[in-house]
């Protein structure tokens, strides 16, 4: 046991360079987290705070506004006016939006606003040494870590985006960055806004614009009728507001920025009608299609996710109460699975906030009222790939393969389903030219991850926020296989993009800075190798202590 | 099941190593078949720093030599680009430099010192607390992603086979050669087999009778936005590698790694922990004109090493026709090299430009059954696990 050397303090000292001698600084620790301030967030806060539980709600908004700048986490389409840039403003301003918010303070609920959850783990098989499950917050200055116990990630929805010409220009932004802008920060920075979806989504954004005196110049539908409810579209249609349907978006007009749509018609086929164009004055065009859960946390946490195209895609395996194959994290609301019912009924994510409360509050020894009984989950969902997919089949046929699909790496459509290096490596070839998608498919089963090393489709700083189902779904067109069939492309920390100087740690522990390397420490690996060594454990006995460190001059 | 979907040279393991050593075998007119239990070049081979300067390796020369004609050979970009910075932010740290280039410049290479002056001209994003650095006249960079499906296309392009989601669960020996592979896809005959299996090599070695004594590790990287394209690209030190991409992401990895327990031929998760917040404040500290960049991704990679953390390479006596490869967490950069060793093996026996005894099994010979735990990477039983705890 001569490479055993102890450890001051008697233990044995094993490998001081891996993770196991490496201690975390944990800043705080929290029975329940809530990631989430929204109706199903606050609805599992209050609850758990009234069964007795310290609670710790953690909700991102107000987005620091250099993050709204990257679409993050909404698609903002620089859409937001100068007010944004000041936080405690717009922390005001979110507090009297909801007065749930000022419930929550009322009830004792630790309320973090302006903090966002940028990475969640748990220990597995190959991240053994964490002790208790932790979450990385941060703010507008640090990055922490909190220890939980119990944690519901009720992290919402975000848009399904859809490119089509001239998209990457400002003014060309998502529903729920829409909404956000116009009813909790009131600091939407347009005039006139065109929908394109006419879906309970797309609808809802047309009477927030209204009511905040901005003018809306249409809705966009490829159907041939509106999707959302009636009521809605014979409010809209009283007050003015015409529906494009059968129509799809050509291309965004404008300088520096959005100054109009082209719309083409489309005929019972899905075609294009060549001459159809027609030309509408806006300097906002709002993609309100779809809803996409979001799972990063939870994908980070290792929960099974499904793919169910009636909650909108990838969404996380959960029990009667919201507990997922992790036993400590529950979901709840838009993240567990989104569809227009709960769009229109807050009531269903309230509901499912306060059964996540009472599971975890049982597990916390405490008791949490149930819910009432009709306010439960009841709905019966319909899948809606077959109309993203639609959509996205109707703006090919409006707007061809040579449209953006990854507007932070400059990926087209075409670039993507051919398999092409990205344009600044300059490289053309015979043999590239002849792989693409088709041929990749046939090899095994497609994934996004692979493809997106390739072209880089979905690497951008906005983490692919913008492009990751576009890309699920045009990989399924060109691969010819159903949607479901493309795995989920896998999330990772920190799933807000942070600064260098934010995301890392204020100290570094000391245990840590001593023991650094770069690569293993094992000082033989840098010696020549064509010199023998001594291998530890065999004749002679080993002495790796004396060898010092390896060179971080070497490489791995 | 028949054998009749066998090949000449059957290789376990569709990384860096094996998908090396599958082109080299095919362009020299073999007929090979790659067996991948996943996507090529899907874990710890398409997930590192992609250096390519080792000069304490006998495949040094042939990796240097080899590497500027790897495009035009494999018809696919690699974004190889020549030449190395190290940078040094104290005294320990450019002494430690120090050692390895003049490792290199005894087998021939040059390099010079630069001053801080000239550092930030090729390096823009160093502040005032660098000493100072080195430029390599050698050595280089690539892109995994990128250089993986490269050899796996070029593969096919002369011929060769692979098998992707297909898993070996054991080898036929029969009078003292591995006759088949049977997967969970059927049994392949083979004349020749080669495992370059990565963290499994060592199990499936076990099935042809052979000790490969392995540990498998996690280890983590991080990767910012793009930045401006600094001069040199390729500069690493204060304890990370990594380069600037060709697109002008920083891409550095360093620090902790975790030693892990596998599973039989299943993936290891391949997790990030808390502890890839280290890489971000190492890297302010390498780059403190980068502490604006932001972080959008990180990703871990599970490698394996010998007790030695050398490279095991060799053709076994018995059975005779197998070719067992690690390169012990240090395969990337080299895989040119080493797959053209490990094809020579199979053809002629031997490997034609380097000497690979040293790359024996045979220094293992007595190695007792209990090293990971004499080495420290695996605790002794009365060893609490963790260091992790609330501070």
């Amino acid at each position: 046991m001569a490479s055993q050397p102890a450890r001051p303090g008697g233990a044995s000292a094993g490998d001081p360079s891996s993770a196991a001698g490496a201690p975390l600084l944990v800043a705080e620790h929290a029975p329940l987290v809530v990631v989430g301030a929204g109706p199903a967030g606050l609805s599992a806060a209050l609850a758990a705070a009234k069964a007795g539980i310290a609670t710790v709600l953690v909700d991102e908004h107000p987005v620091e506004s250099a993050l709204m700048g990257l679409d993050v986490p909404y698609h903002f389409g620089q859409r937001m006016n100068a007010a944004v840039q000041s936080k405690g403003r717009m922390i005001e301003r979110i507090a009297e939006t909801d007065p749930r918010l000022s419930e929550a303070f009322e009830a004792g609920i630790d309320l973090r606003l302006g903090t966002c959850v940028a990475g969640a783990f748990v220990s597995g098989p190959s991240a053994s040494s964490l002790r208790k499950p932790v979450l990385m917050l941060a703010d507008g200055e640090r990055s922490w870590l909190m220890s939980f116990d119990r944690l519901i990630v009720a992290a919402g929805a975000r848009d399904l985006g859809l490119g089509f010409a001239g998209w990457e220009k400002p003014g060309v932004m998502g529903a729920r960055g829409a909404m956000a802008l116009l009813r909790r920060y009131h600091a939407f920075d347009g005039r006139t806004l065109l929908v394109m979806g006419s879906g309970a989504v797309g609808m809802q954004i047309a009477f927030a614009a209204l009511d905040s005196g901005i003018a809306v110049a249409g809705i966009v539908e490829i159907e041939a009728a509106v999707r959302g409810p009636e009521a809605m579209r014979a409010e809209l249609a009283r007050r003015g507001v015409p529906f494009y349907l059968r129509h799809a978006v050509k291309e965004a007009v404008g300088g520096a920025e959005v100054e109009g749509a082209v719309l083409l018609r489309l005929d019972a086929e899905g075609r294009a009608v060549a001459g159809s164009e027609a030309r509408v004055a806006c300097d906002t065009i709002v993609t309100a299609i779809g809803l996409v859960p979001n799972v990063e946390l939870l994908d980070l946490l290792g929960c099974r996710l499904a793919f169910r195209s009636e909650l909108g895609g990838y969404v996380p395996e959960l029990d009667e109460e919201g507990r997922s194959s992790v036993p400590c994290v529950f979901a709840a609301g838009d993240c567990a699975g989104t569809f227009e019912g709960k769009l229109v009924d807050d009531n269903i994510a309230r509901a499912e906030g306060a059964l996540a409360a009472a599971g975890a509050a049982r597990d916390l020894g405490a008791v949490a009222a149930p819910p009432p009984e009709s306010a439960a989950r009841r709905h019966e969902p319909g899948e809606v790939h077959g109309y993203w997919q639609a959509w996205l089949a109707a703006e090919i046929a409006v707007g061809g393969w040579d449209v953006t699909v990854c507007q932070c790496e400059e990926v087209t459509r075409r670039e993507l389903v051919e398999l092409r290096p990205p344009r600044y490596l300059g490289w053309g070839g015979s043999q590239v030219a002849a792989r693409n998608i088709e041929r990749l498919a046939a090899e095994g089963p497609l994934n996004q991850d692979q493809v997106k090393r390739l072209t880089r489709a979905g690497m951008g700083h906005c983490q692919g926020r913008r492009c990751r189902e576009q890309v699920q779904m045009l990989l399924a067109i060109a691969g010819k296989v159903p949607v479901a069939a493309v795995p989920l492309a896998s999330y990772r920390p920190p799933v807000r993009p942070l600064p260098l100087g934010i995301c890392g740690p204020q100290d570094e522990p000391r245990e840590i800075r001593e023991h650094w390397t770069a690569w293993f420490n094992i000082p033989t690996q840098w010696t020549p190798h064509w010199e023998p060594t001594p291998v530890a454990g065999s004749q002679p006995a080993p002495d790796i202590s004396g060898l010092g460190g390896p060179a971080p001059g070497d490489e791995r | 099941m028949s054998a009749s979907s066998g090949a000449e040279v059957v290789i376990i393991g569709g990384g860096v190593t094996g998908l090396s050593a599958g082109w080299w075998l095919a362009r020299a007119g073999l007929r090979v078949l790659v067996l991948e239990k996943g996507i090529v070049g899907w874990e710890a081979s398409g997930r590192n720093g992609g250096g390519a300067t080792h000069s304490f390796s006998p495949f040094f020369l042939e990796e240097q030599r080899l590497w500027p004609q790897m495009d035009e050979m494999l018809g696919y970009p690699t974004e190889y680009r020549r030449q190395r910075i190290r940078i040094a932010l104290n005294e320990v740290q450019w002494s430690r430099m120090m050692r390895s280039v003049e490792l290199a410049e005894r087998q021939g290479f040059a390099w010079q010192r630069l001053d801080r002056r000239q550092l930030r001209e090729l390096v823009p994003l160093v502040g005032d607390n660098a000493l100072g650095g080195l430029l390599l006249d050698y050595g280089g960079h690539a892109n995994p992603q990128r250089t993986v499906q490269a050899y796996a296309w070029a593969l096919q392009d002369h011929g060769g086979r692979i098998l992707q989601h297909t898993t070996a669960t054991g080898i036929t020996v029969r009078g003292g050669r591995a006759t088949e592979i049977v997967t969970d896809r059927g049994v392949f005959g083979c004349e020749a087999l080669v495992i370059a299996a990565g963290p499994q090599t060592g199990m499936l070695a076990a099935m042809v009778g052979a000790h490969l004594p392995l540990a498998p590790a996690r280890v983590e990287m991080i990767v910012t936005e793009p930045l401006p394209l600094m001069r040199h690209g390729g500069a690493d030190g204060n304890g990370l590698y990594g380069r600037q991409t060709l697109r002008g992401n920083l891409a550095y990895g360093g620090g902790p790694h975790e030693w892990i327990e596998l599973e039989g031929m299943a993936t290891p998760p391949r997790v990030v922990t808390p502890l890839f917040r280290h890489l971000a404040r190492r890297l302010t500290e390498l780059f403190p004109k980068a502490a604006h960049a932001r972080v959008i991704r990180s990703w871990a990679g599970i490698v394996e090493n010998t007790p030695d953390g050398r490279p095991v390479i060799e053709r076994l006596a018995e059975p005779g026709n197998v070719v067992l490869a690690t390169m012990s967490s240090v395969g990337f950069g080299l895989s040119p090299a080493s797959g053209r060793a490990i094809a020579e093996l199979v053809q002629h026996g031997r490997c034609l430009f380097a000497d690979v005894a040293p790359l024996s099994l045979a220094r293992f010979r007595g190695l007792p059954s209990d090293w990971r735990e004499r080495l420290g990477w695996i605790p002794a039983a009365d060893d609490e696990a963790g260091g992790i705890g609330a501070a």
